[in-house]
């Protein structure tokens, strides 16, 4: 029972950490002359390397806040597993738990989808970036954490 | 150590108003705007002195990308003189106050061509001393959204949703708790009525005695 404790708990906690990297390294898109991450967008000109706020449309804002909400509805739904964990009854269920994390995965998949499908193709060598991978990844695994926490009942 | 005191404080009189003496001018520091569309472009200033009725208002231009500027705009002894020849002809007006220290312009039917800064010089007689304050122009064919309205907006909305949810979850638990206590109490109620209903329907037979033969 305590090692199936800890593996969600270290689930949990790695599918955190991912969100974070995700959200806060502006990686989304490498390469080219031109880059538009989720943060910033440089472009290299004749005069060197500018990089100014990439906030000037509206789907790149749209995904910052999903990604921003995942990440709170994580880190939510992590407080609320502590929380059940020691004041639920004894066979119940971590509901709370389980609709947080099965939000948060939901945030990173629209987010994702829509940072694929808005992202503007140069053609000029502009390739995903560690953060993009990161958000697809994290995306199933919340979810599959999501599931457990809805399997998951506490004992005695 | 009176004297020193009577001495110091004087000195400070003398020194302090005159390095105060300076004319601030207040000017915007961008301004965005809409092709077509009309724009004030706002200057007052700050002095120690009253408003002298010799004040100045002057503004200049320089295009974007340009080194030269170009004078617009002079308003000097009560009169206001615009640009009649330049690229302002016949769109700019004087909409200030002079008297209440504001020397606004307002351009009208922005081009393209607009995009550049606008600097406000005034003097107050006799307080000359100070800088000039530059405003930028930028004419946008449409304005774009401010740097994180929509992300700041997803995730008001999406946060307060929950709270709300949250909320009216509470507020259920606790309303059905109370119908369950006013529900008993009526049934309570309606037993009692049923009773004296049953009690009333329930009337003693009328007994009726018959002599025996």
């Amino acid at each position: 029972m305590l090692l199936i404790l800890l593996g969600v708990l270290i689930l949990h906690l790695i599918i955190l950490i991912l969100l974070i990297v995700s959200t806060a390294a502006s990686a989304w898109s490498v390469g080219g002359d031109r880059s538009t991450d989720l943060w910033y967008s440089c472009m290299t000109t004749n005069g060197g390397y500018h990089c100014k706020p990439a906030s000037n449309e509206d789907w790149i804002q749209a995904v910052q806040a999903l990604m921003i909400l995942s990440l709170l509805f994580c880190f939510f739904s992590l407080i609320a597993f502590l929380y059940q964990l020691f004041r639920l009854v004894k066979g119940g269920r971590f509901f709370f738990t389980a609709i947080f994390q099965i939000l948060a995965s939901l945030f990173v998949m629209c987010g994702a989808i829509i940072y694929t499908v808005m992202c503007p193709d140069d053609g000029s060598g502009v390739q995903f970036g560690y953060a993009y991978v990161l958000a697809w990844v994290a995306f199933p695994l919340c979810l599959i954490s999501g599931l457990i926490y809805i399997v998951l009942r506490k004992k005695e | 150590m009176l004297t020193f005191l009577a001495l110091a404080s004087v000195v400070l009189l003398g020194i302090v108003p005159e390095q105060s003496q300076a004319i601030v001018i207040y000017t915007g520091w961008e301004r965005h705007a809409l092709v077509g569309s009309d724009i004030r472009l706002s200057c007052s200033f700050f002095s120690w002195r009253w408003t002298s009725e010799d004040v100045t208002f002057s503004w200049t231009y320089r295009p974007d990308g340009s080194r030269d500027s170009i004078s617009i705009f002079h308003y000097t002894g009560g009169a206001a003189y615009v640009d009649n020849k330049g690229p302002f002809r016949d769109r700019l007006e004087f909409v200030g106050n002079p008297s209440r220290r504001d020397g606004s312009i307002l351009i009208k039917n922005l081009e393209f061509s607009d995009n550049g800064t606008f600097t406000c010089d005034a003097k107050n007689p006799p307080d000359i001393v100070g800088r000039p304050s530059s405003v930028r122009l930028l004419v946008f064919e449409k304005v774009p959204i401010q740097a994180g309205v929509i992300t700041g907006a997803i995730i008001g909305v999406v946060l307060g949703l929950l709270v709300l949810i949250v909320v009216i979850y509470y507020l259920m638990r606790f309303l059905v708790a109370r119908r369950v206590f006013s529900l008993s109490v009526s049934k309570h109620g309606k037993k009692k009525k049923e009773g004296s209903q049953q009690r009333q329907l329930w009337t003693p037979p009328p007994l009726t005695c018959y002599p025996l033969p």
